[in-house]
């Protein structure tokens, strides 16, 4: 595999301190912290591109199991009850908390569900470089979503639920909760495996002269003006 | 640190907050777009301070209904019975499982406060342009930005409380409106942990050093 440019040590701004840094080539499987603040500026997984691939797709398997089954189930005195996530928006919106509904569907639907498919995208998408521009747009999207995805809240706030219940009735977990579980470890292995600049050095860019692709790479590249 | 720490912004560059291409802007007053990803540049994020203090206060403003108001109402054979978030807690240590009640005091009851407290005083560092402690500060910033999603804790709760426990008429449970004011206090919190730009928690400090050695 051609890594772009890879003869030249990268000229990198730490995002937290905006310390400038050459990067060093770093060996597979370490990261690269900001000498001033501690940040984690750069990391170079063993395979950045079909282990993430992988992750997602079993995250996407997991996820629609965790949708789709009952989370969990109770009964009392021979009358059940069980509900799925969306069970448990739609009773918010229906009880009258529709704000309340709308921000519960997005940390715990929305904002994951997306994640996994801009994931998808663009890791399919850049297996073939140059990805077109737009691929580094889902990327965007992708990591905006990700402080959203509350998965592992959800699966604590579903144990308290369920323990503060057991005290009137008999709760059972469902499969959806095993399935939750999956998702969250899941989730983790792609933030550790997946690397954002892997792709970026894979997507076309916006201002084609400027790509170190065409001819060679003279220092800096300018910014473009409005 | 004696070394040569030199910034982005010093050097006349910047870094693109969307896909961290470092590029030379033509104007560094207004820097345009990436050449890369057609973002538009800015060398901090604008008008940071202000934006990260109105979501401050107004999630400031939202946590008093939060912990006023209930967050669930119990229908249990006739008895009616009201909830806010402190209730639910005293709930489940008089129950018995108190590590469970101190997760959900920690999490809905001292994340939020610490938070509030954590981004005023960050901001006001900031704006005074304080110059010690800038590394435990950045360190104060990456915990707020990473517990902040764990003050929704309750809200699943409620959900998926009121969600199950549907049996009626032997029991019902129903949503309060301090839900709605305690995710909203979760979301403005987040939201103004996302728009301070910790960037600047060093910048003040190179230029009051600049100023001491002038």
């Amino acid at each position: 595999m051609t890594a772009p440019a890879s003869g030249t040590r990268e000229l990198i701004a730490c995002e937290e301190c905006d310390l400038l840094q050459h990067l060093p080539k770093l060996p597979p499987g370490t990261k690269a912290r900001c000498p001033r603040c501690g940040h984690t500026v750069a990391m170079q997984p063993t395979d950045p591109l079909d282990r993430p691939l992988a992750l997602t797709i079993a995250a996407a398997i997991a996820f629609i199991v965790a949708h789709t089954t009952p989370l969990m189930g109770l009964s009392v005195v021979g009358r059940q009850s069980s509900t799925t996530i969306t069970g448990g928006a739609l009773e918010m919106w229906e009880q009258g908390e529709q704000l309340t509904a709308v921000i519960v569907a997005f940390c715990a639907g929305v904002a994951p569900g997306g994640y996994i498919l801009f994931m998808l995208t663009v890791l399919l998408a850049v297996r073939r470089p140059p990805a077109p521009q737009w691929v580094g747009e889902m990327l965007r999207w992708g990591r905006s979503m990700r402080p959203w995805s509350m998965n592992e809240v959800m699966i604590l706030g579903i144990l308290v639920a369920l323990i503060k219940i057991a005290e009137l009735a008999t709760v059972e977990p469902g499969i959806g909760m095993y399935a939750m579980g999956a998702v969250v470890v899941l989730f983790a292995a792609i933030m550790m495996t997946a690397d954002p600049r892997e792709a970026w050095a894979r997507i076309e860019w916006a201002d084609a002269e400027q790509s170190p692709r065409h001819g060679p790479r003279g220092g800096l590249s300018e910014a473009g003006t409005a | 640190m004696r070394t040569a720490t030199l910034t982005a912004a010093d050097a006349g560059l910047v870094a693109c907050e969307k896909c961290d291409l470092v590029s030379r802007p033509v104007e560094p007053a207004e820097p345009g777009y990436c050449p890369r990803c057609a973002a538009a540049l800015e060398s901090r994020r604008y008008h940071s301070i202000q934006y990260t203090w109105a979501l401050v206060i107004a999630a400031a403003i939202c946590y008093i209904p939060a912990n006023v108001l209930p967050v669930l109402t119990t229908t249990a054979l006739g008895s009616v019975d009201s909830d806010t978030i402190m209730g639910g807690v005293l709930l489940l240590y008089n129950t018995g499982s108190w590590p469970l009640a101190l997760v959900v005091l920690v999490a809905s009851v001292m994340v939020p406060l610490g938070k509030l407290g954590a981004l005023s005083y960050l901001l006001i560092s900031v704006q005074r342009g304080h110059v010690t402690s800038r590394r435990e500060r950045t360190r104060l910033y990456r915990l707020v930005e990473w517990i902040g999603r764990w003050s929704m804790l309750d809200v699943f709760v409620d959900t998926f409380t009121v969600a199950l426990v549907q049996l009626q008429p032997l029991m019902s449970v129903e949503p309060g409106p301090g839900v709605l004011f305690f995710a909203g206090v979760v979301v403005l919190t987040m939201i103004a942990a996302e728009s301070f730009d910790p960037r600047l928690i060093w910048d003040a400090s190179v230029r009051s050093a600049e100023a001491r050695h002038a």
